[in-house]
């Protein structure tokens, strides 16, 4: 008989998967989405990295609309906001931060040369109303429209955006954006009534038959200190010069100017001293120049433009044309103490910024709200001692600024709206933060950040142009590429490439990966090489 | 230059993919559509660098070939894990034949496509450091002095690991085997032994010649698929860790890869008909020490300044001697 045996042994194709070798398993990687530090500490809650991820494409619209879910000031914020994300950012211990602040301005101002819109949600035919239309007011009304409730804010100023408007010189904050990003939120239906102070809430409520209560009135009130004095140097305060700056009034600014305190809105009333002409300014500050609490790069941009800075000085008399200065003596704690020796300072006017004060009167006839340490105390879902009426902003405990602003904003609307259906929802878990030492850098390309460009100084000096210029379509998208997705998969399809036993399933563009368990041994190579630290191994229960 | 560089873009061709390239500047590994010539299922240990290795450059050769590829197997690791009877990972035509042929079996089935006039189909022979370097090594320097159609993977772990992790001639310096023990004066297998199978294949002035490591996805797939477009003898080396022989943690495998081109201890380059073409630049240069810590056959190195001292001179010589740094 012929032998029908073939020469060489044949085996059919694919018999491995017979083997399910993801018994050998102790340990099984699982993709999970991390919360990137830049997210966690954003005040407004914006979802950064998965703007910047749309941005990375140059899907500039996509970007703009995830950054509208959380804040609807992109060109202002863009503009200024302290941004704490760039601080938190991973990429720091790479090279340099990932510009978010940039890339959001060029979003915002993107969005309002393109005219992109938000619509309002569906109507409920509920009317919230809203006292104050700065950032904080102006959020909140924002996010109940999108809720689809009816909104009227009431503003005692003859123009909307609070402190943005009459506090933030125009060279860093130009008014057109700040026009365009507030006719934006009326376009969407919110009412605002100007020139129209509040004085009684529960009248005003009944009257336009408001359910709820959202209080954003900010801390406009001028912090003033008496200074011994023979009238020989005119004293003002900030928040009036700055005011009448924006009205475009005479506000005195001349000759040898002297600011005194070191915070944000001393070093703007010292800067647009320096634009509006004066042959000297100085800021005097009782601390040192370390601890001035003003945000650095802008105590950095005075100093540049000519502003001296006078630390560790407590004005005590003003006489005959000069200040009497005290030198006071650093200390350990924030508090400097005084050494007895004086200097004097000539001075052709003065002006304080020492602070603002939340105004009380709005509270005079209601006995359920009074301010507690100058601020209104809400409670964990915003709302203030009085059942339907919540607050935020300035107004209340915070950091007083724009963003905490913005962000109380949004909250509120949100608790707003779950108090209109009844009851206050838990806030969702937040995920685990993703630490650098959980990510594979190796992986991104080196590259340097791109620096907007500064006005050079001498044209900052003389007007009121903006200081930081923008990014342009092709550095924005450079930028943005420089952001590493912290802890969140950008699909680089590392993890479908590096497994040796086959077991990583690629799902297609935007849809991810997936494990496959039978065969998965459990090597953590995937793990290892993610670069952004999207999977974690987690032990096998055997 | 192996591969096309591209401007910024995010992780560039440092990753596996990125949505932000071009299709041409993609790998066969992070399509969907790739062969996946060495399926799951296979007994390699949990993070084995042969497995993933052949992987990637057995998928390459079927993109690049049109699915037309035929691979002969030395024995060894990569032999034994795929297909021990009656299964076989492999998805594609495969043989296997003895230890020491698997050169010899690539050029007779080159032969045999050849004189059926079927030299569409290409051919592939592949095998561990030991098949290759040792007992393949008449075999294998026959067929490139025929240059015989056939393209040779070595996938190099520098050792005989199927058997027990024994020394090859490309077993490095120092490094303990289960024949060249850390004891004695010299602790671990001699430095002045072994030979460099990629120079002495130049030396046959083949046309084709490269090595690679599964740490450097785009240069190994750009270096596969430029032999396929090449006729004649062509020899590609592979770096490729063995967590078992090498004592390192599975999780470890590719990042052993990276940090020995980054140290300089394995010098990526391509030469043509006996002449270097290019080398593969470090990124970011590392001492030998972070390369050899992560792994248990150099424990006793890591403590002898000499050998310590010998391990870096065999870096920074191949530094200087490939021009692996950027001007
Ligand atoms: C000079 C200066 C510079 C600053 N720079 C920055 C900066 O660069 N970045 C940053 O993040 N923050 C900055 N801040 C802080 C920031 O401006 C504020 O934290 C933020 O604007 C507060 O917003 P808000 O909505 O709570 O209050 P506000 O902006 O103060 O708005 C309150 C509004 O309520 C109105 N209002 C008050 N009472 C009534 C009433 N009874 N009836 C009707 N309307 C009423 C007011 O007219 C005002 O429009 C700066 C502040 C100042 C003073
Ligand atoms: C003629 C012959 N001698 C010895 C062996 C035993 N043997 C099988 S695989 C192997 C070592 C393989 O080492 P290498 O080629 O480096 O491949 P690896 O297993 O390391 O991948 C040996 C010695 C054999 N199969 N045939
Ligand atoms: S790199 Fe991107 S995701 Fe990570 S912290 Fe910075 S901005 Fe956020
Ligand atoms: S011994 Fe080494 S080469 Fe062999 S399967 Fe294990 S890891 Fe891979
Ligand atoms: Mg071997």
């Amino acid at each position: 008989m012929k032998n029908t045996k073939p020469y060489a042994i044949t085996l059919d194709v694919g018999g491995s998967l017979l083997n399910k070798t993801g018994s050998w398993r102790t340990e099984r990687p699982v993709y999970l989405d991390r919360l990137p530090p830049c997210n966690e500490t954003c005040p407004a809650g914006e979802n950064i990295q998965q703007w910047l991820y749309h941005a990375e494409n140059g899907e500039y619209k996509e970007a703009w609309l995830e950054i509208m879910k959380n804040n609807p000031f992109p060109a202002v914020m863009g503009r200024v906001c302290y941004h704490t994300c760039e601080t938190a950012c991973n990429r720091v211990q790479l090279d340099e931060p990932v510009g978010i602040n940039s890339v959001e301005r060029f979003l915002g101002d993107q969005a309002i040369i393109n005219v992109w819109k938000d619509e309002p949600g569906k109507p409920t035919g509920k009317k919230i109303m809203i006292v104050g239309a700065g950032m904080a007011g102006l959020a909140c009304a924002y996010h109940l429209r999108l809720f689809g409730h009816e909104v009227t804010v009431f503003e005692s100023s003859s123009k909307p955006g609070g402190m943005v408007r009459y506090g933030i010189p125009k060279y860093r904050m130009p008014n057109e954006k700040l026009n365009a990003e507030i006719h934006r939120i009326q376009d969407m239906g919110v009412n605002i009534e100007l020139n129209t102070k509040v004085d009684d809430i529960v009248a005003t409520k009944e009257k336009y038959g408001c359910e709820a209560v959202f209080l954003s009135t900010g801390a406009q009130s001028a912090k003033l200190i008496d200074i011994k004095s023979d009238q020989s140097v005119p004293s003002l305060s900030a928040v009036e010069i700055l005011r009448g700056i924006e009205d475009d009034v005479d506000t005195g600014l001349r000759g040898h100017v002297v600011v005194y305190g070191g915070g944000n809105t001393s070093i703007d009333v010292a800067r647009s001293a320096k634009r509006m002409g004066a042959q000297s300014v100085k800021v005097v500050v009782r601390g040192s120049q370390e601890n001035m609490p003003a945000h650095y790069e802008e105590i950095n941009e005075a100093l540049e433009e000519g502003v001296e800075i006078v630390p560790l000085r407590s004005i005590t008399e003003i006489k005959k044309g000069h200040l009497v200065l005290e030198k006071m003596i650093p200390s350990d704690g924030d508090r400097p103490s005084p050494s007895g020796e004086f200097e004097t300072m000539e001075a052709s006017v003065i002006v304080q910024a020492l602070g603002q004060n939340v105004d009380e009167s709005l509270f005079e006839n209601l006995s359920e709200l009074s301010l507690e340490d100058g601020v209104l105390d809400v409670d964990i879902n915003m709302m203030s001692a009085m059942e339907g009426v919540f607050a935020g902003g300035d107004m209340t405990p915070s950091e007083r600024n724009v963003t905490v602003a913005i962000g109380h904003g949004k909250k509120a609307a949100r608790k707003i709206d779950q108090w209109l259906q009844g009851e206050f929802q838990k806030d969702s878990k937040k995920n685990e933060i993703v630490d650098y030492s959980m990510m594979n850098t190796w992986y991104y390309s080196d590259a340097p950040r791109t620096i907007r460009p500064t006005l050079d100084v001498v044209r900052r000096q003389t007007g009121f142009a903006e200081v930081v210029g923008d990014l342009d379509e092709t550095n924005a998208a450079f930028e943005a590429r420089r952001c590493m997705s912290c802890g969140n998969c950008f699909e680089c399809d590392n993890c479908y490439g590096v497994c040796p036993d086959n077991a990583v399933i690629k799902l297609g563009s935007g849809k991810r990966f997936e494990f496959k368990y039978d065969y998965c041994k459990g090597c953590a190579l995937c793990a290892t090489e993610c670069p952004c630290g999207a999977i974690k191994m987690e032990p096998e229960l055997i | 230059m192996a591969h096309q560089q591209v401007k910024f873009y995010q992780t560039g061709t440092l990753t596996v993919g990125n949505r932000l390239l071009d299709a041409e500047n993609r790998t066969v590994q992070g399509t969907m559509d790739r062969s996946n010539s060495l399926d799951s299922g296979h007994r390699a240990c949990q993070g084995c660098g042969e497995a993933l290795g052949a992987r990637y450059a057995i998928d390459t050769a079927m993109r690049a070939t049109d699915n037309k590829l035929i691979a002969c197997n030395a024995t060894g690791c990569l032999e034994v894990f795929t297909t021990p009877y009656p299964e076989t990972s492999w998805t594609i035509p495969w043989i296997h034949s003895l230890f020491g042929n698997a050169a010899a079996i690539g050029t007779g089935v080159a032969a045999a496509m050849k004189v059926k006039g079927r030299e569409d189909v290409r051919v592939i022979a592949q095998g561990g450091d030991g098949g290759t370097t040792d007992i393949g090594f008449g075999c294998l320097s026959g067929m490139f002095e025929r240059n015989d159609d056939v393209l040779y993977i070595c996938y190099d772990n520098q050792g005989y690991m199927n058997t027990g992790v024994q020394r090859s001639s490309a077993t490095p310096g120092g490094a303990r085997t289960a024949t060249t023990m850390p004891v004695g004066p010299e602790p671990g297998a001699d430095f002045d032994k072994g030979k460099n199978v990629p120079l002495i294949a130049m030396a046959h002035e083949i046309p084709y010649v490269a090595t690679a490591s599964i740490d450097r996805l785009h240069d190994l797939e750009a270096k596969v698929k430029k032999a396929m477009s090449i006729r004649g003898a062509r020899y590609i080396q592979i770096f490729v860790p063995c967590p078992l022989g090498w004592g390192s943690a599975p999780a470890q495998t590719v990042n052993l890869a990276r940090l020995a081109v980054e140290s300089g201890i394995y010098p990526l380059f391509e030469g043509e008909n006996g002449e270097i073409t290019s080398t593969t630049k470090i990124r970011r240069k590392v001492p030998v020490e972070d390369y050899l810590k992560p792994q248990r056959r150099f424990a006793h190195v890591l403590k002898n300044p000499a050998q310590l001292s010998a391990v870096q001179e065999i870096a920074d010589r191949n530094i200087r001697k490939f021009g692996l740094l950027e001007e």
